[in-house]
């Protein structure tokens, strides 16, 4: 047996095997000392200044070369910011008058500059230079105290990551040639985290609570991102049992792979349109080889969460035309930013907010700060020259933020047209169905609006209550409740009377319990990470949609419970 | 003692990476260079000093060195900072 078995929320399908690589900050705690002797003291400072740039130096020079020069921007920065004779000035100062300890005296001085650059509240970018001063306190302390700070931009072997958390600036700098896959203390499946994974193709397990302090740096681990497990040296007949497994994923995979090319259509013959989620225009190379119909949504947040400052609108415009190009043709539907929530953009601060998922976010900010809105719409209409774009507005509760959104759209494609720019004529313009407001409303909705997709991270989230970040209330994240499932039906049939077409892009929409349900229930459009497109399109062929809608009208009017819904599936349709 | 003065065009003043690589190139020099605005003079070789002075869109600053290369130093600065686009 194992030394330890993990369980954790299984977040991206596959398994691996390698050595643990802690991303753990260690301790960086010290005291107040006085020193005599402040000329050993300075130098102990420039040691570890020395130190901490020549491995920036190290870490940029990675970042270039696997991630390019614009991720590996912000270690320049840093670089500079060591190389501040002032900041280095003031703190040998320190030493020397007030015989402190280097460490002290490197706190004074670099606390000071942080509350200086934090007090900028009208400057954003400012407040985002506190981060870094942080950042290269940690580092320069971690020096003096000869402790190692881990970088994920220096793993050059194969290793399982494991964390707390994962933050996007984390997963930006991980190397898939060497991450083999991650395993985080929290998180759920729809978390920033598992959803990078799935991006990544990585496996990937989230939520175990205790892989921090059950797993140590070197430890063998068997990642199990399908059942959600973790095993913590493993024996030698674990290993091969989980390689042999690893093996007929792989298999497994290798058969999906030859639906590559085929259309997406029932037993009975019934075509569906199977898409693929994207973050950047990086994902691309995963939607063809998935042979994705189309890109059902693209999180543009994405280009604003990888950015030093607001893109501008030619930098947007090029990565929208990229995908545009890219699907040669078929459908990308791109989501304006959903910013607000989990989700921060350092250089645009929000006030904290007691409930940040219920408050200033996605089109709420977009139509308040319309100079923000407006580049975004302008890049898009442009990029629709080059193939089939599609426009869709998150958050949308009421009729009239759609109106509103929809007349800056028109105001701006209008001024692009005057100025000579080619735009495609009919551009559709939809809204993510992810509040209940909304999804009631429906049929009213889709009077006006082009198209529906429906988002049901949020839409569970916000119909039962129940934070989805939240462990101690993630029973409530109920997929198959037969409530969730009436409203969706509503929202579809809604669609069809008004001759409008009806998508999700939740995590629900590769679901392989709903996948069938939602079939019966004549949704057109399943948009998921690209590594879920075939497994379903497999799973699709085998459906009849006829028998589908007797048992998902069964499911939404017999059945009382999540539970009781995914049994009759399972009893059903795959003979469990 | 050489000086120059500059009017400032870019949108965002002296900050984000025009402001590093205005530091990266007065670096290089032995001069001491200094970037004064207004009533406050700061080191520019300094990125917290010249962050520090919040130069915005509009803003003239001048620019002194004083040492062995001051002038190599203020035509290079020059450059940079009408590469970088801040200055005309």
């Amino acid at each position: 047996m194992a030394e330890k078995v993990l369980k954790g929320i299984a977040a991206s399908d596959g398994i691996a095997t390698a050595k643990a690589y802690m991303l753990v900050d260690p301790d960086l705690s010290f005291e107040k000392t006085t020193v005599s002797d402040t000329d050993a003291e300075i130098k102990r400072l420039h040691d570890a200044f020395d130190a901490s740039k020549s491995e920036l130096q190290v870490i940029k020079d990675k970042a270039v070369e696997n991630l390019g020069a614009e991720e590996a921007e912000v270690f320049e920065a840093h670089i500079t910011i060591l190389s501040d004779p002032e900041m280095l000035g003031q703190i040998e100062g320190k030493i020397k008058d007030d015989n402190v300890n280097a460490e002290e005296a490197l706190k004074e001085v670099t606390d000071t500059f942080i509350s200086m650059f934090e007090a900028m509240t009208d400057n954003a970018y400012m407040q985002e230079r506190a981060g870094d001063i942080r950042d290269v306190t940690k580092r320069v302390l971690s020096h003096l105290l000869g402790v190692t700070l881990p970088s994920p931009a220096l793993i050059d072997s194969e290793v399982i990551v494991v964390a707390h958390d994962l933050t996007p600036s984390d997963t930006a700098q991980l190397d898939r040639k060497f991450v083999k896959g991650f395993i985080t203390d929290i998180g759920g499946r729809t978390s920033h985290s598992a959803i990078m994974s799935r991006t990544l193709e990585i496996p990937a397990v989230v939520g175990s609570e205790t892989a921090t302090t059950d797993i140590n740096e070197g430890d063998v681990v068997v990642l199990d991102g399908i059942n959600g497990d973790a095993l913590v040296t493993p024996t030698d007949a674990e290993v091969a049992d989980y390689a042999q497994k690893a093996e007929e994923f792989s298999a497994q995979k290798a058969e999906w792979e030859k639906l590559k090319n085929e259309a997406t259509v029932s037993k009975d013959g019934k075509h569906f349109e199977l898409a693929s989620n994207i973050g950047t225009p990086d994902d691309m190379d995963g939607v063809l080889d998935a042979g994705s119909e189309a890109v059902g949504l693209f999180r543009s947040e994405f280009l604003y969460m990888n950015s030093a400052e607001l893109p501008d609108e030619d930098t947007q415009f090029e990565a929208y035309k990229k995908v545009v190009e890219g699907m040669n043709g078929k459908p990308v539907i791109v989501r304006t930013m959903d910013i607000g929530g989990d989700k921060h953009l350092p250089y645009l601060p929000l006030p904290d907010e007691m409930n940040p998922f219920l408050g200033y976010r996605a089109i709420r900010i977009s139509l308040d700060r319309d100079d923000i809105f407006r580049t975004q719409l302008r890049a898009l209409i442009r990029a629709s020259h080059f193939g089939q774009l599609r426009i869709m507005f998150p958050m949308i509760a009421t009729l009239d933020e759609f109106r509103q959104a929809k007349a800056i759209f028109e105001e701006e494609k209008a001024k692009l047209v005057a100025d000579g720019v080619e735009v495609a004529d009919d551009i559709k313009l939809g809204i993510m169905i992810e509040i209940p407001a909304a999804a009631i409303l429906a049929d009213q909705f889709a009077k006006e609006v082009d198209f529906f997709s429906i988002g049901t991270n949020d839409l569970i989230q916000y119909s039962f209550a129940a934070d989805r970040g939240n462990e101690r209330v993630s029973y409530l994240y109920q997929p198959y409740n037969p409530s969730l499932l009436r409203l969706i039906k509503h929202v579809i049939d809604a669609a069809h009377a008004n001759g409008r077409i009806a998508g999700m892009c939740g995590e629900v929409a590769g679901d392989q319990i709903a996948v069938p349900l939602l079939m019966g229930l004549g949704l057109d459009e399943f948009s998921m990470s690209s590594t879920s497109v075939l497994k379903t399109r497999s799973l699709m062929k085998t459906i009849d949609t006829a028998e589908m809608a007797k048992l998902a009208d069964k499911a939404l009017n017999e059945c009382v419970t999540n539970e009781e819904v995914k049994e009759l599936v399972e009893k059903n349709v795959f003979n469990k | 003692m050489e000086k120059k003065e500059f009017h400032v065009i870019a949108d965002t003043g002296i900050h984000a990476r025009p402001a590093t690589l205005l530091v990266q190139s007065a670096s290089k020099f032995n001069s001491e260079i200094t970037l004064q605005y207004q009533d406050k003079s700061v080191n520019l070789k300094s990125i917290m000093g010249v962050m520090s002075l919040g130069v915005g869109k509009d803003a003239d600053v001048t620019i002194s060195a004083e040492g062995a290369d001051e002038a190599d130093a203020i035509a290079a600065l020059a450059d940079t900072m009408k590469k970088e686009g801040l200055s005309e």
